[in-house]
């Protein structure tokens, strides 16, 4: 299926290549480079692309284009899907995914890239599995390793290919036994330019992290599974009784894993938590315009908001941004054209407010278009949704894990007004 | 930039490629503290000797070093050359070097060895020979892992002259008992396939016998393997469907999208249509498809009501849970199966899970929105109620803007347009004005599908002809006059504003479409247009090309219809093209002139000249342009391209009358003794044929019952399972036997029959053998002992089952007196010059070094027994000191067993079959007045237990009782082992939870070894506490009583009298729990758990409290 692996750096340097099957020459990339070349920005390189007698699918992660080649008529997504496997897979080993780390890791690399794949079909892509096998790196080996001339490699063979359940390595001990559930979720909405809301929906995801000794069985519930719309799980979770209980029943993998994602279908019932009063308008001689953005709270429950970050798209015609700011500070990039304004806790009593003057190129027509506006922040103590989690119970081992339950809210994609907010709750 | 040259100097001229190597080597080195940074910060010295290197060859510095004696300097050099070639560099310069470490002991640099072999075997074929006998040795390793590698390579290095033992690896591997070395052989199978296509009808017999495998491990390969090498024999997949669609929610996420695929195209083949005439689901493809069909054929399908087959459903069923798998791939296999194959009202049931995959990656976005706008063409109403998630961002990159305008515009009807054209109007401000002018487009398909707003979206586009941008006043126009062609009657006023901002228009597309509308609707604007034609002659020579054909256009359709106010200005016109510097211009002005001007030449097409320039011209069709893309299989690489890619499978149309539906019938399955029975029958053929088939029978009733619950993947594992305990002899037979290890096309029923006889001799002869085998083991211990810490596991669990049979030889139960002689053949059945291959060097060190006992079979732990009798220090001897009383636990009543009931008891015997696990014996009691027949085991849970289950009980007659033992793994935890009794008729979920007490086997310590043992084991590995024993408990025989029976632990013989000792090991791990009772004043005493298992030592802890403090 994957027939080989260019990864590819920012500037077009291919700095590692990997074949499955007979070595493709690197001269197929040519034709990667003439579709960059012709984008705008690297985001916008069309993600599968066609050459005489290859077909090019690459996905761009942290600066860097993973071009996989295929020969043969083959599901895009499952080549897309598999890379993004490959970078998390990265991330996870060296801690980020970046040409450095790589070229310093090449040999690990190599070793992962083979496990990962046998003639182009995906073999081991499991964490848990891959780690038995091959040992991530840490500085302590490192230097075990160079000082005795020994190796990250598993001396022994693992035995985990033929667990029932290949997330699971078997043989986990800790002394602490802990298991944190990170409910994450992320408010994506638009609002246009009068105040109203255009469409808002909640996403979540419930990011697990557990270090627990032996097989556990983990049983969660929640208060309010009706929330939740649409869900999709790790494969771990026992997908019947979700269906018969509402309740997630799984052994779950060892240390960190995305348990479920869920979509709260709640468009009416979504509160934005903040709101910004925008006035930017540029004169019509086209020298200048000015600029007055006030931020207030909207519905927040009694709760603060934190980490208030506006950021501005302006037109291109804008060349500075001279401004005072109430609270906060802001940056304006002239080569990108955005303005950031980090407000951070916003105080309700005394409403941050950024205002000034704004100086256009010369000879530069008005520009027509509105900014829009981007909006992150944080609020402690909420949950956007109301999704709680009831209880969490553990089958299989007779210790008392200490069981803690997180609720945070990120920014999603949001346009104009956006938002974020954290909620916190232990159990 | 090395890389790109590389292959063509290869094929011209080796010399130049060495200068090249050389200059990249130079350069390599130098770069290489970068390469690795830890050690440059540690290993300043080398890094001094690396720039020393970069002056002289490189190569030749790295072949000393990999024919240096040392693992080390060979494990660095390896990793440069793997380094080398992560960089596309050359290092084929170096195979023979490399090739001479394939043997290696070491794994990792074996593993690199094996990267480089593959990369380079092709072209040093005769080099790459040599390595093939490492591997052959390689697939009879006891280590499935090792068997797994060795296929993987032998069958990556695509040298042709090897087919033959590609071939024959590929089918011993097939029928492997290990499920991850078959899943690998089925990869090798399309390897082979693709080296030598020729072997396309045996590789088509290994595929079908791995089609029938169970292992949900094998599934998705096989049936990769399958539609790479033989997609169009779908008559092999009949029989498998059924175990397909059941297996499939347990398969691993990339299979299931493939087998997901090939389900798909083959229940297109195999099943009526569910789509149902009059249920309009896509008239254009129902149009196609009833119309190919005969008159007759559409009565029948009229007449006569659809029934879905019984396997459509099931296979609809099946994948639907699968619309909740993280893997976007899978959730997009499972859409357009739903697509191409359900009845259409369910498809919808997909739309959720796809519009969640727009919240993924933007290549997942990209690749999903272009099977969604092939879908919103057909099927509006799916997408609607979800269209605000097609809205675009501002942060969107410009294809995945221009993809969800296209699904909104494909979504837009009369109901939601005037909310999809105010979202649209943000759009045209949009800063990228490509998206922009893609809008426009959009709104010009908006008002020619919808009539109604027509004159709406014309008055808005005519708006934007203000617009200061060029590219979006541009598309406008372009839009508008194709929008005026389809409606030209009433719009002369448009014309005439467009006339009007004409000289303000620079671009040259948009100058010329006004050109053009004018010239069509000339008469409509009579006085306007030559007038245009008078200010454009005057700017004639300054215009863009496509514009001057316009305005040749223009002059040529005036001429025609106003010829009095125009003749002069289109002479003019004409003459100027005459001399332009384009000859297309000049192409056309020569043609119009002879056209439009009659003279003597031109003939009889002058008269036509009306005719033929104002023409009525059909309106331009603003269509999707995914209008086509159904014609490809949603999900396919053909679809996202739109363009047949190689390989690419049609997917047929349904046929007019169903195959015959019993091919999927599965009868009674043959079972696969041939592959097992020889090696499991040497000890006892009746009993594992029946047993075999049992498993068989069970697993295929256990797939009807169920549907897919996760729990349920133990059926094909528990047949993995068992079978790999059962089988795993017989690939120790073969690394084993002398004669199969030369030769490797000796095939394995000959060598099991061989070692058959070899166990039936050695039962005459054991105790010679015993006694020859202790002095062998001898030495070989001496290298046994050098190895690493699992070793001593191994080392002491084996020896606990070389106890065990010597224990169980005394003891009167008739059970185990049938076990022991069951495992009583074994134990010895391998003859002496066996022994002597585990000097092997490849074999040898891999055998211990499998971190679990619980691949090994019986036989061979009993093989490893030799070894360690006399090796281990015999201090850590596990012991059996049968302890009396035994408690025994009610497993089912016979009220809620309709008459069975079952009650069971830990022997505290080691379990032969399985040193890791815990031996239980379960007395199986008929209470009701019928025989109770069949009685097994069924599903267990949790999935990951591992258990031995107890030979089936054929006919249990009534009143009559009868014990079985059998063997749990609890993997020294106390967490319930849950299964299923099943009789006949009825299946009885009963769960043993066992005390933490039962999980440890006794060891004997003397007490100096107890105190050094307890010495390691301090701090957090000892729990202690103080309790008040209870009276009567104080005597040391009493205490000893009640420790033993709480916990089965062998005591150690103090010179105290005040304190006791016991010592243990658990079952699974073997860790070493050892139990101090320290007798204090009065009735006072402190018990001391001193182990590494600190949960189990807190349980014991609570345990020992209560049996002591309590009466």
């Amino acid at each position: 299926m994957i027939h080989s692996l260019f990864l590819i750096n920012h500037s077009g340097d291919i700095f590692l290549e990997k074949h499955w099957k007979s070595v493709i020459g690197r001269s197929v990339c040519d034709y990667f480079f003439e579709a960059k070349e012709k984008a705008a920005e690297p985001e916008d390189v069309p993600p599968v692309l066609q050459t005489p007698h290859h077909y090019l699918i690459s996905i761009y992660r942290d600066r860097l284009f993973f071009l996989s080649v295929i020969q043969t008529e083959a599901p895009p997504l499952f080549v897309i899907e598999f890379l993004h496997r490959v970078v998390e897979t990265f991330q996870d080993y060296f801690g980020e995914c970046s040409e450095t780390v790589i070229k310093d890791n090449v040999v690990t690399v190599y070793e992962l890239l083979e496990e990962m794949l046998d003639n182009g079909f995906p073999l081991a892509t499991e964490s848990n599995i891959l780690k038995e096998m091959i040992r991530p790196p840490t500085i302590l080996r490192t230097m075990v390793n160079t000082l005795t001339g020994t190796s990250n490699f598993e001396e022994r063979l693992p035995s985990g290919q033929l667990s029932t359940i290949p997330w699971r390595r078997s043989g986990v001990k800790y002394t602490n036994n802990e298991a944190y559930f990170d409910v994450i979720e992320e408010i994506d909405a638009i609002v246009d330019k009068s105040g109203t809301t255009v469409c808002a929906e909640i996403q979540g995801v419930i990011e697990a992290c557990v270090k627990l000794t032996g097989m556990p069985d983990l049983t969660l519930s929640f208060m309010n599974p009706r929330l939740l719309d649409d869900v999709s799980f790790h494969p771990c979770v026992r997908f019947k009784r979700w269906e018969a209980e509402r309740v997630l029943s799984f052994i779950p993998p060892d240390g960190n894993f995305t348990l479920m994602s869920y979509h709260v279908n709640a468009q009416n019932l979504v509160a934005i938590p903040v709101y910004v009063k925008q006035n930017i308008s540029f004169f019509e001689s086209g020298s200048g315009g000015r600029l007055d953005l006030t931020a207030g709270p909207k519905q927040t429950m009694g709760k603060t908001v934190e980490g208030l970050v506006i950021t501005v798209h302006m037109p291109k015609a804008v060349l500075s941004a001279s401004l005072t700011a109430t609270q906060g500070s802001y940056t304006y990039d002239p080569a990108t054209k955005v303005l950031v304004w980090d407000i951070g806790r916003l105080n309700p009593q005394k409403l941050p407010n950024l205002r000034g003057s704004l100086s256009l190129q010369a000879g530069a027509p008005k520009p027509e278009d509105n900014p829009s506006i981007n909006i992150a922040l944080k609020i402690q103590q909420l949950a956007i949704s109301g999704l709680k989690v009831n209880r969490l119970d553990m089958y299989g081992e007779k210790y008392k894990p200490f069981k803690g339950v997180k609720y945070v809210t990120k920014a999603g994609k949001f346009q104009r007004p956006a938002c974020v907010a954290i909620s916190h709750f232990s159990t | 930039m090395y890389g790109c040259g590389f292959s063509a100097f290869r094929l011209e001229a080796r010399g130049a490629m060495k200068a090249a190597l050389v200059s990249a080597e130079n350069l390599q080195l130098s770069l290489q503290p970068e390469l690795s940074q830890e050690e440059q910060a540690l290993t300043r010295a080398r890094r001094c000797h690396d720039h020393k290197e970069a002056q002289g060859p490189g190569n030749d510095e790295l072949k000393e070093m990999l024919e240096s004696n040392k693992e080390s300097l060979k494990l660095e050099a390896m990793k440069r050359i793997i380094g080398l070639i992560a960089k596309g560099k050359n290092a084929s310069e170096l195979f023979p070097a490399v090739v001479k470490n394939v043997a290696n002991k070491n794994i990792e640099l074996k593993k690199l060895v094996y990267v480089y072999l593959v990369r380079y075997a092709e072209e040093q074929q005769d080099l790459a020979l040599l390595s093939i006998s490492t591997f052959q040795r390689a697939l009879k390793d006891p280590n499935q892992l090792i068997r797994a590698s060795a296929l993987r390579v032998l069958s990556s290095i695509r040298v042709p002259i090897i087919v033959p033992i590609m071939m024959l690896a590929i089918k011993e591997s097939a029928s492997d008992m290990s499920p991850y070395v078959r899943k690998t052989s089925a990869h090798a199978i399309q390897k082979l396939y693709s080296l030598d296509p020729e072997q396309r009808e045996h590789l088509i017999e290994v595929i079908e016998k791995l089609l029938k495998d169970k292992s949900t491990l094998v599934a998705g390969s096989v049936v990769m393997a399958f539609e790479e090498v033989c997609p169009d024999r779908i008559d092999l997949i009949h029989k498998n469907y059924r175990k397909l669609c059941n297996l499939l929610v347990d398969v691993e996420e990339w299979g299931q999208v493939v087998i997901i695929s090939m389900l798909t195209r083959y229940a297109r083949t195999q099943f009526t249509s569910p789509w149902q005439e009059g249920v309009s689901f896509d008239e254009n493809n129902e149009k196609a498809f009833y119309d190919s069909d005969s008159e007759e054929k559409r009565d029948e399908t009229e007449t006569k009501p659809y029934m879905m087959d019984p396997d459509h459903r099931l296979l609809l069923r099946n994948t639907k849970p699968l619309l909740q798998s993280r893997n976007t791939a899978v959730v997009m296999a499972v859409a357009q199966l739903y697509w191409h194959l359900a009845p259409t009202h369910e498809v919808s049931a997909v739309t959720k899970s796809l519009v969640r995959l727009l919240r993924s990656h933007r290549e997942v976005q990209y690749v999903v929105l272009q099977n969604i706008a092939t879908m919103s063409i057909q099927r509006k109403g799916m997408f609607e109620p979800y269209m605000k998630s097609f809205y675009v961002r501002s942060t969107d990159p410009t294809h995945i803007k221009t993809l969800k305008l296209e699904i909104l515009t494909n979504l837009a009807n009369e109901a939601n347009i005037s909310t999809i054209l105010r979202e649209f109007q943000t759009y045209v401000k949009s800063q990228d004005k490509a998206f922009a002018a893609a809008t426009i487009q959009a709104i010009g398909r908006c008002a020619t599908n919808i009539s109604e707003v027509t004159d709406t979206c014309l008055n808005g586009l005519v708006l934007l002809l203000s617009n200061r941008d060029e590219t979006v006043v541009a598309e406008s126009v372009v839009v508008i006059k194709k929008l005026l062609q389809t409606q030209p009657t009433q719009h002369s006023e448009i014309i005439k504003h467009m006339a009007k901002l004409f000289d303000k228009i620079t671009v040259a597309m948009a100058r010329a479409s006004i050109l053009w509308l004018i010239g069509e609707y000339c008469e409509r604007v009579p006085k306007i247009a030559p007038d245009v034609l008078r200010k454009m002659a005057k700017s004639f020579t300054s215009e863009e090309d496509i514009v001057k054909l316009q305005i040749v256009n223009l002059a040529a359709k005036l001429y025609l219809t106003n010829s009095k106010q125009t003749k002069l200005l289109t002479q003019y016109i004409l003459n100027l093209g005459k001399y332009d510097q384009n000859y297309d211009i000049r192409d056309r002005t020569r043609f119009i002139r002879q056209l439009i001007v009659p003279n003597e030449k031109s003939g009889a097409l002058s008269k036509y000249a009306r005719r033929i320039l104002l023409a009525p011209k059909p309106a331009p069709l603003l269509q999707s342009a995914f209008k086509d893309r159904d014609r490809y299989q949603l999900g396919t690489l053909s679809h996202s391209l739109n363009l047949k890619a190689s390989g690419y499978q049609e997917l047929s149309d349904w046929p007019a009358v169903a195959p015959d539906q019993s091919v999927r019938n599965v009868e009674v399955i043959e079972p696969q003794v041939n592959e097992w029975v020889p090696t499991v029958g040497k000890s006892k053929p009746a009993k594992s044929a029946k047993s075999e088939d049992k498993f068989y029978s069970d697993s295929e009733g256990e797939q009807v019952d169920r549907k897919g619950s996760k729990n349920s993947s133990s059926s094909s594992n528990d047949s993995s399972s068992s079978s790999s305990s059962s089988s795993s002899s017989s690939s120790s037979e073969g690394s084993g036997s002398e004669e199969s290890d030369e030769e490797t096309s000796d095939e394995s029923p000959k060598s099991s029959s061989q070692s058959g006889e070899g166990s039936s001799e050695s039962e005459t002869d054991q105790k010679k053998e015993k006694n020859k085998k202790n002095t062998d083991s001898k030495a070989k211990s001496k290298a046994v002992n050098s190895e690493s810490e699992e070793n001593n596991n191994m080392v002491s669990s084996s020896s606990e089952d070389g106890s065990a049979s010597s224990s169980s030889d005394s003891d009167s139960d008739t059970e185990q007196k049938k076990s022991s002689s069951r495992s009583k053949p074994k134990v010895h059945e391998r003859p002496p010059k066996e022994v002597s291959l585990l000097d092997l060097d490849d074999v040898a060190p891999s055998a211990p070094t499998t971190p679990k006992a619980s691949a090994y079979s019986p036989s061979l732990l009993s093989d490893l027994e030799g070894l360690s009798l006399s090796s281990v220090s015999s201090p850590m001897q596990v012991t059996v000191q049968p302890f009396g009383p035994v408690k025994s636990h009610e497993l089912l009543h016979h009220m809620s067993g309709k008459g069975l009931s079952a009650r069971y008891h830990f022997p505290r015997q080691p379990f032969l079959y399985q040193p890791s696990m815990v031996q239980l014996q379960i007395t199986l009691t008929n209470a009701s007045d019928q025989p109770l027949e069949g009685i097994h085991l069924g599903e267990h849970s949790p999935a990951s237990l591992t258990l031995h289950r107890f030979s089936p009980v054929e006919r249990l007659e009534p009143q009559a009782s009868v014990t079985v033992s059998m063997g749990i793994d609890f993997n020294d935890s106390t967490q319930a082992a849950n299964f299923q009794l099943c009789t006949k008729e009825a299946e009885f979920s009963v769960s043993i939870q066992p005390a933490v007490g039962e999980l440890l086997l006794p060891a004997s310590l003397t007490q100096a070894d107890f105190e050094k043992e307890q010495g390691k084991l301090l701090g957090m590995n000892e729990t202690s506490a103080t309790i008040t024993m209870a009276e009567g408990h104080c005597s040391s025989a009493v205490l000893n009583k009640q420790v033993r029976s709480m916990a089965n632990l062998g005591e150690v013989i103090t010179g105290h009298n005040n304190t006791h000792r016991f010592a243990g090991r658990t079952v699974s791990s073997g860790a070493l729990v050892l139990v101090t009772v320290e007798k204090r004043e009065a009735a006072d005493a402190t018990i001391t758990v001193n182990t590494d298992k600190s949960v189990m030592a807190s349980m014991l802890l609570r345990d020992l409290k209560q049996a002591l403090a309590s009466a």
